[in-house]
């Protein structure tokens, strides 16, 4: 008897389901249910970690987030009109800096800034001016590049428009370029903010102490004292608490600017 | 219109004074030596095929492209001279575009305020008023709030007037202005510019459209291969053409079939609208 290439595909796709239904099932009948719960999801240990995994670790972790995308989103619109600049030695300085910093992991400009500096220098940074350099000086090199496409999506007419009304290179930049390139790059920008908020749990190299704890390092610290595995899932539920929504807004973002052109 | 044309010889100065103009584009001239002038509230229109320099000539004048060689005078000042302020004499150039070219980040309104706000200094109210006025005068006072992405081109092109207009130019710069157009949206920009032109605003115009050359110009200027072949009035040279590749250039375009036959070597916007 021949089977059609349909009824084949279709009998595939049976067998698929039915693997899945008997995995399911023997690891629901296997898997020893309270000691799961007991270390994934502990209601006593939940009830120790708030608020403060709130109050603290929560804040501090958009804290730190937001100090370092203030600066790097700053220092990456320098760069990216430094890297666009009819000035070479601004055009070598920009790649130059974007090449390294996006080349090293952020850890090392972490040690670098709290160990190294420190020591070199003999001054002691403030331990949020740190946070902000050491996130900010690699989220910048990224966000340059980003930027640096926006504007050159930027049509040229756009441009000449605005020179021929008789605007400055420089105010034809501010007042047209920008803030359309800007909405070109909205959604990669924030691709870049969820990715800071997870750098930022680079943190705990600084050594910290109990009102500076971020979201993973309040979860490794109450994992020690707990025995349990639940402040490490509840830490991780609570940056999805940030980064979710921020990845919705990055869809909604490309669905406008998609509509607009 | 006060201290300038009152001043010695002011009347005398031309809008537009184009001496021994070169444009290369690395070892394509585009343009090979022009010479022309547009008096004060002349409608001069350009045509030619595409590829012509047509173009590049207007760009010329506002200095979007940097001549090779030659003089460019605007109103008595030069425009090529190393040491002007461009930035200043743009001001006094309108220009619009084929691709209409407003900031789609924009409203209407603010299309037509921004210069005048952040080049001209003037106060919000002051430009709003002014702003207002020019939408009107194109026919789109109803339009002020619309976004660029919201109009039709027709509309968009009449906004980008407007934006040219707010400035309150000496002269005004067209380049093709109607050729990114549908055929029934033409009428339209056409009337504007029509009515400009009745208004005394001298106009370069550089167009596809031989209806409104031989109705609206006071002269036509003919241009092949980087020079200008003829110019003198419409009836001359729309009319009468006195060279070969004038009248070879004007059968294509005034001609249907001639233009079907004629699209590759004439230019596909040449051929592509057709009105008499």
């Amino acid at each position: 008897m021949s089977v059609s290439k349909r009824q084949r595909a279709r009998i595939i796709r049976g067998v698929q389901y039915g693997v899945l239904v008997v995995a399911v099932v023997v690891f629901a009948l296997v898997a020893d249910w309270h000691q799961l719960r007991m270390a994934f999801f502990d209601v006593g240990v939940v009830k120790a970690l708030f608020p403060e995994i709130i109050t603290t670790a929560l804040v501090n972790t958009v804290l730190y987030t937001l100090l370092g995308f203030g600066f790097g989103l700053a220092l990456g619109l320098v760069l990216a009109l430094m890297r666009l600049s009819s000035v070479p030695p601004y055009r070598w300085i920009a790649i130059t800096y974007i090449e390294f910093f996006r080349g090293i992991p952020c850890l090392l400009v972490f040690i670098a800034l709290g160990f190294g500096v420190p020591l070199a220098f003999e001054v002691a940074l403030d331990m949020n001016v740190t946070v902000m350099l050491s996130l900010g000086l690699v989220g910048a090199a990224y966000m340059a590049e980003t930027i640096r496409a926006g504007i050159q999506a930027v049509p040229k007419g756009q441009t000449e428009a605005a020179r021929s009304l008789g605007m400055s290179h420089g105010r034809a930049m501010v007042s047209i370029v920008i803030p359309q390139a800007f909405r070109i790059v909205l959604p990669p920008l924030t691709n870049e903010l969820i990715l800071l908020t997870k750098d930022s749990s680079l943190v705990y190299l600084l050594g910290l102490s109990l009102s500076q704890f971020e979201l993973a390092n309040f979860g490794r610290d109450a994992l020690n004292e707990h025995k349990s595995l639940t402040p490490i899932l509840i830490a991780g539920l609570l940056y999805l608490v940030i980064t979710l929504p921020l990845g919705q807004l990055v869809r909604r973002l490309e669905a406008r600017t998609a509509k607009a052109r | 219109m006060t201290a300038e044309t009152t001043a010695p010889g002011a009347a005398a100065v031309n809008a537009i004074e184009v001496r021994g103009l070169r444009k290369a584009f690395g070892d394509l001239e585009v343009l090979r030596g022009i010479d022309f002038s547009v008096a004060r509230g002349e409608v001069v229109c350009v045509i030619g095929p595409s590829g012509s320099g047509k173009s590049t000539l207007l760009r010329c004048v506002n200095l979007l492209e940097e001549p090779s060689a030659g003089r460019v005078t605007v109103a008595g000042t030069e425009v090529t001279d190393p040491d002007v302020d461009i930035d200043r004499v743009r001001r006094r150039i309108g220009m619009v575009f084929q691709a209409f070219n407003l900031f789609p980040h924009l409203s209407a309104l603010e299309n037509l305020t921004i210069a005048q706000r952040r080049v001209l200094g003037r106060d919000r109210a002051e430009a709003e008023r002014i702003a207002r006025a020019n939408l009107e005068r194109v026919g789109l006072s109803d339009k002020e709030a619309a976004y660029p992405a919201q109009l039709s081109g027709g509309q968009q092109q009449r906004v980008a007037i407007a934006r040219a207009l707010s400035m309150e130019p000496e002269l005004m710069l067209f380049d093709e202005p109607t050729s990114a157009l549908d055929p029934e949206l033409v009428g339209d920009v056409l009337a504007v510019m029509r009515g400009l032109a009745q208004d005394g605003m001298t106009m370069l115009v550089v167009t596809h459209e031989m209806s409104f050359a031989r109705e609206v110009a006071d002269r036509v200027v003919f241009m092949d291969g980087g020079v200008i072949v003829e110019e003198g009035t419409p009836e001359q040279v729309v009319g009468a053409p006195q060279h070969e590749r004038t009248r070879t250039f004007l059968a294509r375009v005034l001609d249907p079939a001639a233009a079907e036959v004629g699209e590759v070597a004439g230019g596909g916007a040449a051929g592509r609208r057709v009105d008499r």
